[in-house]
């Protein structure tokens, strides 16, 4: 099963008076495909994973998934910058509290491919921020979504845990070929999971690079994923 | 560790009694054995289990009725800016009005009747749950109604798990702090007007200057509190508030 095809034209998007954060913005995502969006902060990439997850449909244009309006589509695979697990729930429950039908079984599967079998019954409270980080990532693959979207999936982890979680998240990807959406702001983070990588920049924000890369994610070498990141990290400098 | 410590508390107090009713005459301050001698025949012979019900009873009728009208209200104004500018200065006159009003108006409109008297614990109640409760609407998380946004929750499922488990703390809190005020003003009420129940027998004693009775009473009426505060109300609030703990 392959993901969806995104088709995003944006005609205006604007926060109160403020001048508008997306004007005439067009980006097509290729199915399966994982598409890093990098940028500095507060150039609008949040601010466009909400719109395709659906969660924002103040703007005018449209947000298509294979077709149908983002709000109206199945629910994607959400990863935000917090964890944003409910501290009332255990990970179990975080996991299975999204999809109505998924078993305890199924979550309990969930968290043991996250690298968390044994700690089903633990509250958010009583789990590090790495594994918490894990749980989120185990709940957003668990609604079966054709689609995911990761909002700075790293931030404000250290470098090995980063490592931790990228490679949970590179097997998942491996396996169920979602077409992906990452937003992050590190080069480092694109180069290693991204088949593409859009660079924006300014105000309304454009599209200012946009890189394909030839060769197969999780399969790079040290060099190249420097030379990548490298590449993404002057794009963005020199447009900035 | 808690436990013998609170009770080394309630010893405190009993040897506190202990000292003043020596200090003073019997008929002013009793001993404590005295009063729970008074006590055990008020139970075994007297009237104070009936009076326990009455009160009990109405305390319950009220409670419930204050909290689930409260709660309601209290929602609808923290979700609408509107209605709470609108209805606010009622929520603070309701919070500032002095009890004994609410009571004697409310005996005049409606009689001496059981559902003036309740009534009247409900109006003074209602105030503070739809404070508590408003104040808890707005301090929900944004980011939670996200996480319902983009996996798509139905309304119940998104009332279930994103919305009570916010409000709980605050009901529980709302509840805490609306019983201690019930307890006191359902005996202040009973004084006022009723045929029965722990206030109505205490004013009864008051009019025989009976301390030993008042305070026997009193205990009973405490001992009960006692039971709810730490056999229900607090396991309760430990089970559902239990993902609050420290890990």
């Amino acid at each position: 099963m392959s993901g969806p095809e995104l088709r995003i034209e944006i005609e205006g998007k604007r926060f109160d008076f403020l001048p508008p954060l997306l004007s005439d913005f067009s980006l097509t995502v290729a199915p399966s495909s994982v598409l890093a969006l990098v940028g500095p902060s507060g150039v609008g990439k949040s601010t466009l994973l909400r719109m395709i997850g659906g969660i924002d449909t103040v703007f005018r244009g449209t947000v298509a998934v294979d077709g149908v309006p983002a709000a109206d589509a199945p629910p994607p695979g959400f990863v935000f910058q917090d964890p944003r697990l409910l501290p009332w729930l255990t990970a179990l429950d975080n996991v299975r509290v999204v999809r109505k039908e998924t078993t305890r079984e199924e979550a309990g599967e969930m968290l043991r491919r996250v690298g968390l079998a044994g700690y089903e019954n633990a509250f958010p409270h009583q789990l590090s921020g790495g594994m918490q980080r894990r749980v989120a990532i185990a709940r957003a693959f668990s609604v079966n979504s054709r689609l995911l979207l990761l909002d700075e999936p790293f931030v404000s982890l250290d470098r090995t845990l980063v490592k931790e979680v990228e490679a949970v998240l590179q097997a998942l990807l491996d396996a169920t070929q979602p077409t992906t959406m990452l937003v992050t702001h590190l080069p480092e983070d694109a180069a290693m999971l991204a088949d593409r990588a859009v660079v924006l920049a300014g105000r309304p924000a454009r599209i200012v690079a946009d890189f394909r890369f030839d060769s197969r994610r999780g399969a790079r070498s040290r060099a190249e994923l420097e030379h990548i990141a490298n590449q993404l990290a002057a794009a963005a400098l020199e447009r900035a | 560790m808690k436990l013998p410590l609170e009770l080394i508390s309630l010893l405190l107090l009993l040897g506190a009694w202990q000292v003043l009713a020596m200090l003073f005459p019997a008929r002013l301050f009793p001993t404590p054995v005295a009063v729970a001698i008074q006590l055990w025949q008020h139970l075994t012979e007297g009237k104070l289990l009936a009076d326990l019900g009455k009160t009990l009873t109405r305390a319950a009728i009220a409670f419930f009725v204050a909290m689930i009208l409260g709660t309601a209200i209290g929602i609808a104004f923290g979700r609408s800016r509107t209605l709470d500018r609108l209805f606010s200065s009622w929520v603070v006159i309701g919070l500032n009005l002095p009890a004994i009003v609410i009571a004697i108006m409310l005996y005049i409109w409606l009689g001496l009747t059981e559902f003036a008297l309740i009534l009247a614990v409900v109006l003074n109640k209602l105030p503070l749950v739809i404070t508590t409760i408003r104040e808890g609407v707005r301090s929900f998380s944004p980011d939670y109604d996200d996480l319902a946004r983009a996996y798509r929750f139905s309304f119940w499922r998104r009332l279930t798990f994103v919305t009570a488990p916010q409000l709980t703390p605050f009901v529980l809190a709302a509840a805490r702090t609306g019983l201690s005020l019930i307890w006191k003003i359902v005996l202040v009420f009973e004084v006022l007007g009723s045929d029965g129940g722990v206030g109505f027998r205490i004013s009864t004693f008051f009019q025989f200057f009976d301390i030993k009775g008042i305070l026997s009473y009193t205990t009973a009426f405490i001992l009960v509190v006692f039971v709810f505060e730490y056999l229900i109300l607090r396991p309760l609030e430990r089970y559902i508030l239990r993902w609050r703990q420290a890990a």
